[in-house]
């Protein structure tokens, strides 16, 4: 279908989008547009004014900032799944950016407006959320800086303001004590998961700790496992308690029952396949 | 290798000739309905009903009325005048059968979630869309009725009112003594299926543009139809224009599956507003309109039963269909379900045959023709089930198989059918050279007893269908609204090329390519000296179109005899020519040679056109034409095996192998069947493992974009793995059959064959389609209850 109509602005910088959100009460960025487009097209968002952000030089890169790896908010799904510095230091992001829908959505599609979209069925903000990284938020008063754990606050809700953007996320560098897997079962290669599990621990002691599992599709946002962690940690199987707490969706590709159950199989097999790597 | 070397080793017939059309479809070169641009167009926004039940209390447009850039504005009625008649239904299979009013815009009633209420014209398609959204229509929600069997059940609402039931026909046919040999079988089988949804998909979707001469009162259609000629015919009688005043053009058409044979509302609509508003008018569907405006297949509940001997020789077979027409009688509505209705029992020699079909209205989109339409649904009730029979006799499914083929040709069959060639053991046999059964058995075994969450299961499809749509007595006989005839004239034209003009209307299937090898072969003409003109009513007039696989085995036979003509009459002129004896002729590819001196077709065609020295009476001109009924359907069948990978802790199933080897008959080229086959099987894979088009009860399609109804790309599907034999069929003198739908009638049997030998020691052997992880997983859960 055809969008209800818009006025369309190009920003030329972070804070020439910032000046032109300020502009309208519902005006949005476009990035990839790989979320908002279709949304557009089916008419469900009808904003006044599209900033088109894609274009603005310097926010599309993988950095070295020491402890982190930091990711410009325009970095394309493609280029995280390339990223030497991130299959090197870690391989969970490029890993989980690679299996994000088809090509054509990996080459346009950025982690900025995927994690500021904030769909429960995405990829990258369930790996966010595993990883503990944090997200940069530049608005009308600066840049402020958010935990992956406050970021998230309901379907399609985020911490970003109608006023601010995401300018760069950062995660840490994994270590070769890491351990890891991200498992993401959906009916079509292209497709978002049914259910997706990431799954991060520290080698200790011939067991794990710092336990991490993210659950995608699995509530309203994505969630952490955390009765499944402590079972992980504990050496149990994690598999039993994954789906604990959670309230997954019921739709044409499964009923909440169904993933309930696929959680358990998943966090089972990911926790397994992280301990083999 | 170029055709004039084909030629010479008398190949070109056969020869993996490279698609004349792909060049400029894969440069973007190609003319679609929606790349004609004329000034002064106006485009139409059409309004839908969001409810799948609703009376119409009233229709507002004035808000649409005064949006910029809009021209008019109709309701359903306002336009009630423009109609001479319904939308047609060229197939009443019964004297009684129940065909309710189906006007393009619904005045009184919207029956469907999608079915057109208004329509907005405007000068641009943004506008016309916007436009749309503002007209108001208040409505008054009713019950609906979503499900077949719950339509037939005593206080469903009724679609059509008027009608009193929801039943539109019952058609059922009887042979051989059923009753006996069921009461005397040692086995019988009872197996209920539920043949899924499906939404054809094409890859263009659906377009119209229509330019008028207010003058002469003269239309020309451009729409993306398989069907141009039946669309002038019957358009003329939805609009009460003379069919002299309007021409149909299929210009490029991306595919159809069956959901371009058909006359659509907004094919109507658009010459409706054209003849109001004397303007060019233009409509394109988007792809989430398309789930909800363009025809839907299959949708039926089968209850199929055997009955056999102790050993498994099945004896009879008893069927009961019951068939969602969905909320109106599109053009093949209630016929699709029937031609299916004599093959159910399948490549078996059976003794006696029952069938009976139940046509159901519902508050659904329309089923008319997808890909195999009746075909695919005979084949997977009767594989399915004589897999049942074979775990109830303790064989294995291809010793069952073999068992009960029919083994004499032509084969007439208990449900009065003949069929013309085949040998189904031999592709049995060659299908068994591709799979090393005892070898996969042995795998299998090895991961049951490893206690592997992952089983393997192989599954066997080992069908015969027919097509080659179809002798015109038959059809007539069925009560089917016109003939089964097709056309083609073939014109020598002076400069040593050759026009070819075809009443088939290829929309994906190569018949530029198929035909021109045709001609190649008969006349010995070069394949680029050769114009294959279709798909236009002004240019061919005469002619029954694409559907049914149908083309080559009536179109192409028609060519054909052309060409047959063509050599006939200038061997009368080459006699003439070389002053010797007609008889004295020997014609080979092109040369008329006599004995002291030969002629090309070519020099013929020239001397024919000057027409300086013919023989007394003959006329100028080398052309011909011919106009053949095919005096039988024809035959294909094939054998299959599938196997698959089911992962028994979620439930997924995964496609490890297709082994497909069909028997089409002569094959003209070998490429564009490879294609036809590949394209079917994605269908038929399709609907065993992804796509459904689901309801909830108040009849609102949950998977209306394709986000949400799965059609499978190349990486849901392996690689094909494709082997051919080759029994002409007897009835036409080119040997050929048809293929367009032999993979989506064979795959879905195959599929849920294999993911129910996967799970047949778990407990599980009774599966819906699509076989989806979270079925296999509840199959499985009940299983271990
Ligand atoms: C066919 C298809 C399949 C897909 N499959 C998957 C999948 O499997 N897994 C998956 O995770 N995703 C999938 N996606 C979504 C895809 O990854 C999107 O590209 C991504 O979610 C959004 O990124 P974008 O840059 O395209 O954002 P846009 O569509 O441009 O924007 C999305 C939203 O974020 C806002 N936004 C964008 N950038 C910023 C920013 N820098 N700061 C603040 N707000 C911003 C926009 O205003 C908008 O509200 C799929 C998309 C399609 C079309």
């Amino acid at each position: 279908m055809i969008p209800a109509p818009f006025d369309y602005e190009r920003a030329e910088s972070v804070e020439h989008a910032l000046s032109l959100l300020a502009e309208r009460e519902d005006a949005k960025l476009l990035a990839g547009g790989h979320s908002l487009l279709p949304l557009l097209r089916l008419r469900a968002v009808r904003p006044s004014l599209l900033v088109d952000v894609g274009r603005i030089e310097g926010l599309a890169y993988v950095r070295d900032a020491g402890a982190a790896i930091a990711i410009g908010a325009l970095t394309r799904h493609h280029d995280l799944a390339r990223s030497p510095l991130l299959q090197e230091h870690n391989p969970l992001v490029s890993r989980a950016a690679g299996l994000v829908g088809d090509p054509q959505v990996r080459h346009r599609g950025t982690i900025g407006g995927s994690l500021a979209h904030g769909d429960p069925a995405s990829d990258l903000p369930a790996v966010l959320l595993a990883l503990d990284g944090e997200v940069d938020v530049a608005g009308p008063d600066g840049v402020r800086t958010v935990a992956a754990r406050d970021f998230f606050l309901g379907p399609f809700q985020t911490a970003v303001g109608q006023r601010e953007m995401v300018t760069e996320v950062r995660v840490p560098k994994l270590t070769g004590d890491h351990v890891w897997s991200y498992l993401k079962f959906r009916r079509r290669a292209q497709d978002w998961a049914t259910v997706g599990v990431a799954a991060l621990a520290r080698r200790s002691d011939g067991g794990v700790a710092e336990p991490a599992i993210a659950l995608v599709n699995m509530g309203a946002t994505p969630l952490r496992a955390v009765a499944a962690e402590a079972a992980w940690a504990a050496g149990e199987d994690p598999g039993a308690l994954a789906a604990e707490g959670t309230e997954p969706p019921s739709d044409t590709n499964g009923s909440a029952e169904y993933r309930r159950h696929l959680a358990q199989v998943l966090v089972r097999r990911a926790v397994a396949e992280a301990a083999a790597r | 290798m170029s055709a004039q070397t084909e030629v010479a080793l008398g190949r070109i017939i056969g020869a993996p000739v490279q698609r004349k059309e792909d060049g400029k479809l894969l440069q973007g070169q190609a003319l679609w309905v929606d790349d004609m641009h004329v000034p002064g167009t106006v485009y139409l926004g059409v309004v839908r009903s969001p409810y799948a039940h609703a009376r119409i209390v009233e229709v507002d447009v004035a808000p649409a009325l005064a949006h910029a850039g809009v021209v008019a504005a109709w309701s359903g009625a306002d336009l009630a005048e423009e109609w001479a008649g319904s939308l047609p239904c060229a197939w009443l299979p019964t004297e009684d059968t129940r065909a309710p009013e189906h006007k393009p815009l619904a005045v009184d009633k919207a029956r469907y979630a999608g079915d057109a209420v208004a329509v907005v014209a405007a000068t641009s398609r943004a506008a016309a869309e916007d436009a749309a959204e503002l007209v108001e229509v208040e409505y008054e929600p009713l019950p609906a009725v979503v499900d077949p069997e719950a339509a037939l059940a005593d206080g469903a609402p009724l679609v059509h009112d008027e009608l009193g039931t929801n039943r539109c026909y019952t058609w059922s046919l009887e042979a051989g003594e059923v009753d006996r040999l069921f009461a005397e079988a040692a086995v019988t089988v009872s197996q209920r299926y539920r043949q899924n949804r499906l939404v054809p998909n094409a890859m263009e979707p659906r377009a119209v543009f229509v330019q008028t001469v207010p003058a002469t009162g003269e239309y020309t259609i451009w729409s993306t139809t398989q069907v141009p000629h039946i669309l002038r015919l019957t358009l003329s009688g939805v609009l009460g224009i003379p069919e002299a005043k309007l021409r149909v053009v299929a210009p490029d058409v991306g595919g159809g599956f069956g959901s371009k044979l058909d006359v659509y509302a907004e094919e109507a609509l658009a010459l409706a507003v054209a003849r109001r508003l004397g303007r060019p008018v233009r409509w394109t569907e988007t792809r989430s309109e398309g789930y909800l405006s363009t025809i839907h297949g299959r949708d039926q509940i089968q209850e199929i039963e055997l009955a056999a001997t102790a050993e498994g020789r099945i004896t009879a077979v008893r069927v009961r269909l019951l068939a969602s027409m969905g909320a109106y009688l599109q053009l093949v509505t209630p016929g699709i379900p029937l031609l299916g209705a004599r093959l159910y029992a399948g490549a078996y020699d059976v003794q006696g045959y029952s069938f009976r079909c139940d046509g159901v209205f519902t508050n659904t989109v329309p089923t008319d023709a997808y890909r195999g339409a009746g075909r695919p649904e005979a084949t997977y009730a009767i594989e399915r089930a004589v897999d049942a029979l074979a775990r109830a006799v303790g064989k294995d499914p291809v010793e069952i198989r073999r068992l009960n083929f029919i083994r004499e040709f032509p084969a007439t069959i208990a449900s009065g059918l003949t069929i013309d060639s085949g040998d189904y053991e031999a592709l049995l046999d060659r299908l068994l050279e591709h799979v090393d059964l005892p070898a996969f058995r042995g795998r299998q075994e090895a991961r049951r007893e490893a206690g592997d969450p992952k089983r393997l299961g192989i599954g066997f499809s080992t069908y015969v269908e027919m097509c080659g749509l179809a002798p015109s007595r038959i059809l007539g006989a069925s009560r089917y609204g016109a003939g089964g005839w097709d056309t083609a004239t073939i014109r020598c034209l002076p400069t040593g090329t050759v026009q070819v003009v075809t009443g088939t209307s290829p929309h994906g299937q190569g018949h530029e390519t198929a035909w021109a090898q045709i001609v190649a072969d008969r006349l010995g003409y070069e394949l680029d000296e050769i114009e294959v003109l279709h798909g236009d009513t002004a240019v061919a007039p005469l002619g029954m179109d694409t559907y049914g696989s149908r083309s080559l085995a009536v179109g192409g036979v028609a060519l054909y005899y052309a060409a047959e003509r063509i050599v006939e009459k200038a061997r009368t002129l080459a006699a003439y020519r070389l002053g010797v004896d007609e008889s004295e002729i020997e014609y080979v590819r092109g040369r008329f040679a006599g004995p002291d001196g030969s002629l090309t077709l070519k020099e013929l065609a020239l001397s024919a056109w000057t027409a300086h020295d013919l023989p007394e009476g003959m006329e100028p001109g080398l052309e011909a034409s011919y106009v053949y009924d095919p005096p039988n359907f024809s035959w294909p069948a094939g054998a299959h095996a599938a196997i698959v990978e089911v992962d028994t802790e979620t439930g997924a199933v995964e496609l490890e192998r297709y082994v497909a080897v069909d028997d089409v008959g002569v094959v003209v080229n070998p490429t564009i069947v490879d294609g036809q086959v590949h394209g079917g099987l994605a269908q038929g894979v399709a609907q065993a493992l992804y796509e459904e088009a689901v309801y909830d009860d108040a009849g609102n399609l949950l998977t209306a974009n394709m986000a949400t109804y799965l059609v499978p790309s190349a990486a849901e599907l392996p690689r094909f793995e494709l082997d051919r034999l080759e029994t002409p069929s007897p009835t036409n003198p080119l040997g050929v059959k048809g293929v367009g739908e032999t993979g989506a009638i064979a795959a879905p049997a195959a599929v849920m064959n294999a993911i129910a030998d996967a799970l047949a020691a778990d407990g599980v052997t009774d599966l819906d389609m699509p076989a989806t992880p979270e079925r296999v997983w509840r199959a499985l859960r009940e299983a271990r209850r």
